[in-house]
């Protein structure tokens, strides 16, 4: 029964139809697994997997000072983005909080097309409506996105074109595929290789199930989704990241760009500059979790002397690496990799030690230099 | 055997209860990763969470069906959590308890009112 409150997307049909176990997350009613999240886990690792990731916010950032009223909010270096390329970056509040982390780029020759969070997609509109000025115009586009992942996910989509061998990692274009408006861009949030693809929403389904017919490929719900972007270390906004942590804690400097740290003049830029100068306060780590239970989000963090030092933000089990792994913030006097520290699961001290993030090695696809 | 509301099923043999969850609840966890079971000798009360069940996505309470002294947990399954995927009403068995009041399975769901149960949820 969908439960009345959430919203859908444009494939709900097709989750009920491949028997799909439905929840609700970010306010709509999605697809958490289809035989088995473990299965679908390793399917993806090994293969191909399809994700609808419809629910996720998409909008378009248009107009003469597009780029330049972006950067007010983030810290990444957009004016200085090639056409056709895209790069992750963090909306960021005066206080140099994460409100969202999102994927930006440009597609195609009109400003920037960005994709953010479903749970915080309403917020981030309100946001960027209140504070663009100037000659930039938000336009919420109401699209699915259907994401293919995983190591068979290229030659998948170069049997339906072969346009998609000419993308490298974070390459991002707008282009007609399967008859219709599409923007493609080779990334995603497993790890592995593939793509995110924005098609419209009447032609979500059609595409959906032409992708699904490769035997190369089955569909995963948000289970997996969320297992596989753990062991490649990525963050989960309002879990592993929040309002009330920085860029620098989030362990997410790469997001800052050289040219951007050097002009500070993007939100929260007193503190974040601090931050990197001084060292945070507590800082994201990876830990893996040697005995016991999964330490899960809440698990507290002892040192060796069974102070408490910080808190687990996600954990669980990795099916690929058959252990559990989490990752939490502690004092950056802890964070070294190879600091034996403890988790509390249920108040049982666990031996847990700090690693280095992604998990599990990140195989995203560079193009060769020519 | 007998079952709970909470999906725990029981099976007695003279004053040992044997408890786990029913099929209906393994399959709704999905892939268990992870079961904690108590150790020999702990004293339960009916309703106590008296052992922990963990799929991929979230940890859940078993909850003791009958009151009584724990004599023995499940010790496959800390190394195969997955039995109680593929055996849940068998092998995948949590606990025996020695049942110290006999009246308390009375209180609990034959079969075919336990199925008749779950088609209410």
């Amino acid at each position: 029964m969908t439960d009345q409150a959430l919203k859908t997307t444009p494939l709900n049909a097709a989750h009920r139809a491949l028997g799909a176990r439905m929840v609700g997350f970010g306010g709509y009613d999605m697809p958490v697994q289809y035989e088995g999240v473990l299965a679908e886990h390793r399917w993806t690792r090994e293969h191909a997997g399809l994700f609808d990731v419809s629910h996720m916010g998409q909008c378009k950032i248009t107009g003469p000072d597009a780029i330049a009223q972006f950067e007010r909010f983030v810290p990444g270096d957009y004016q200085a983005l090639k056409a056709g390329r895209q790069k992750y970056s963090l909306l960021l509040n005066e206080s140099g909080g994460i409100i969202d982390d999102l994927m930006a780029g440009k597609p195609d020759h009109d400003g920037l097309f960005v994709v953010v969070n479903a749970g915080n997609k309403d917020e981030d509109f309100a946001f960027w409506s209140a504070h663009l000025s100037g000659d930039a115009e938000l336009t919420v586009l109401d699209r699915a996105l259907i994401a293919i992942q995983g190591p068979e996910a290229a030659e998948v989509m170069a049997a339906h074109d072969p346009v998609f061998n000419d993308f490298g990692f974070m390459d991002s274009a707008r282009l007609i595929l399967f008859g219709v408006d599409c923007y493609v861009s080779r990334s995603g949030y497993t790890g592995e290789d593939g793509y995110e693809i924005s098609v419209p929403a009447a032609d979500a389904e059609r595409i959906w199930n032409t992708i699904l017919q490769d035997a190369r490929v089955k569909p995963i719900g948000l289970g997996a989704r969320d297992s596989l972007r753990l062991e490649a270390g990525l963050p989960l906004h309002g879990h592993d990241i929040d309002a009330t942590t920085s860029p620098v804690e989030g362990a997410l400097t790469f997001a800052l760009s050289k040219s951007r740290k050097e002009r500070a003049d993007f939100n929260g830029a007193d503190r974040i500059l601090k931050e990197l100068a001084d060292g945070p306060s507590r800082v994201r780590v990876g830990l893996s979790v040697k005995e016991g239970a999964p330490a899960r989000e809440g698990a507290e963090i002892a040192d060796m002397d069974g102070n408490i030092i910080g808190t687990v933000t996600s954990g669980g089990p990795s099916p690929t690496l058959g252990r559990n792994i989490a990752m939490g913030y502690v004092p950056p006097a802890f964070a070294e990799l190879g600091t034996d520290l403890k988790v509390l699961v249920r108040g049982k001290p666990a031996a847990a030690e700090v690693v280095a993030m992604p998990f599990v090695a990140q195989r995203y696809y560079r193009k060769p230099k020519v | 055997m007998r079952f709970t509301k909470d999906h725990e099923w029981v099976k007695v043999d003279g004053d040992i209860a044997t408890v786990g969850i029913s099929k209906h609840a393994a399959d709704a966890l999905g892939d268990v990763v992870f079961v904690e079971t108590p150790d020999a000798g702990k004293a339960v009360s009916k309703g106590d969470s008296f052992a922990v069940v963990e799929s991929v996505k979230a940890a859940s309470d078993v909850y003791a069906p009958v009151s009584g002294e724990v004599v023995e947990g499940n010790a496959v399954l800390a190394s195969a959590p997955e039995t109680v995927n593929a055996d849940p009403e068998g092998e995948g068995w949590f606990a025996k308890i020695r049942i110290s009041d006999a009246s308390q399975i009375d209180a609990l769901m034959d079969r075919a009112a336990y199925d008749a149960f779950l088609t209410t949820l």
